[in-house]
């Protein structure tokens, strides 16, 4: 029984009944991954951005949860509320280092949550390519702005300012 | 005289259930013709109908007895080849899954096609960028071993076990063209295509899970869902979606740290 036979038809005999058509002079046919995109598909972006994103929110998430809620109960419940507020109360409160790194680690970690959620939210529901780029655009700057007008004037901050 | 038989109750015969199974349904479907109009329009046709029949039926009945230009898609009618997944009153189902008495039959009954794919006619809709998603996972299984096998390859049936729920997926599109995140651009791999990666990156047979996994690790891989269950609800094989595309996560997180 010969091999070369059968190959040429691509037909093989059921199997077990005789031998394998393939032999190591005639292998079978290596099937590539079938990777096609169209050519309006956008390039493959590999690389951990998303997946440090996607556990940025996760982790900041839950530390945020902490520093607000001493922040906001500090500022608005605790020791007569609202109305002790003043430039006294934040100068006072900032006089510590330990104040200090918890509102720098807040606005932070709020302005980075809050603009990569917002990131994901234009790329979800923009859909025009400069639509996204425009609001993307805005986006950053907002938040480099405020994150480095907040930084500044926690490490600047003048209690005997006039 | 008690003899043992059901007896005649004096109400009205319940409709659909006595003298006549049929009652009258009003079916409302969305006709798209582009050798006609750009624009897809609502037609309503009204059918006498047993309730305890599908929704495929009913296609069926419009398409040989009323209007033969009605298009869709159905090959088993037996909800296994996954051909006429429709939304069906706003949700994503198999018509041919999908009984009229349980989708409240005295109102009219929405008939769409899918939504986030390209309208081909009537129901039908271009799935080609849903398999293009499934050929890129590699749906196939991947050894390094080049030769050819001497002997099955056995697995636990523990091992079996890890990936048994998606191996249940057949590719019928409810759950891609549920999900908002497709809707928008269609570059989102989609729910089926993660569900089909899962079912090999799960198997201790394969060994290109780390391949799978670096695709799936793309901007429009796993990292776009947000979890809205819309696909597990709308899987007509129970599928759970969303908890494998969240194993899809932890495996590529748990994998790096």
């Amino acid at each position: 029984m010969s091999t070369t036979e059968t190959t040429a038809s691509g037909i093989g005999p059921v199997e077990g009944a005789g031998a394998s058509v393939y032999t190591v002079d005639n292998p079978a046919p290596l099937i590539e991954p079938p990777r096609k995109r169209t050519k309006k598909s956008p390039k493959s972006t590999r690389g951990n951005f998303e997946m440090a994103a996607w556990l940025f929110m996760r982790l900041s998430g839950v530390v945020l949860v902490v520093l607000v809620i001493g922040h906001l109960l500090i500022q608005l419940v605790l020791d007569g509320g609202v109305s002790k507020i003043g430039f006294a109360f934040v100068a006072g409160r900032w006089a510590s280092p330990f104040w200090q790194v918890w509102d720098l680690l807040m606005l932070w970690l709020a302005m980075l949550h809050g603009a990569n959620g917002l990131r994901t939210v234009i790329n979800d529901y923009a859909e025009r390519p400069n639509t996204r780029l425009w609001l993307k655009g805005l986006l950053y700057t907002a938040t480099v702005f405020t994150i480095l007008l907040g930084t500044l004037v926690i490490f600047t901050f003048d209690p005997n300012i006039r | 005289m008690a003899t043992p038989v059901m007896e005649k109750s004096d109400k009205a015969p319940e409709p659909g259930f006595a003298d006549s199974p049929y009652i009258t349904v009003t079916f409302r479907v969305r006709r798209f013709n582009p050798e006609v109009s750009a624009e897809a329009t609502w037609e309503d046709f009204q059918l006498e109908i047993d309730p305890k029949e599908r929704v495929l039926d009913a296609l069926h009945k419009i398409k040989w007895d009323l209007d033969g230009s009605l298009t869709f898609r159905r090959s088993c009618a037996h909800g296994i080849c996954g051909s006429d997944a429709m939304r069906i009153n706003g949700k994503n189902r198999l018509a041919c899954k999908t009984l009229i008495k349980d989708i409240s039959p005295e109102k009219p009954i929405t008939v769409e096609p899918i939504k986030g794919l390209t309208v081909l006619k009537d129901l039908v809709v271009d799935m080609e960028p849903f398999f293009q998603a499934y050929r890129d996972v590699m749906p196939f299984l991947i050894t390094k071993d080049t030769n050819e096998p001497t002997r099955e390859r056995l697995q636990s049936a523990e091992d079996r076990e890890r990936f048994d729920d998606t191996t249940k997926c057949i590719l019928c599109a409810a759950c891609t063209s549920s999900c908002p995140v497709f809707w928008n651009d269609g570059q989102y791999f989609g729910p089926a295509a993660i569900v089909n990666a899962h079912r090999f990156i799960f198997d201790s047979r394969d060994e290109a899970g780390e391949q799978r996994l670096e695709i799936l690790n793309d901007r429009d891989g796993v990292w776009r869902c947000r979890t809205t269950f819309n696909c597990t609800d709308a899987c007509p094989r129970g599928i759970e979606v969303t908890k494998a595309i969240a194993e899809v996560k932890r495996a590529l997180i748990t994998r790096r740290f």
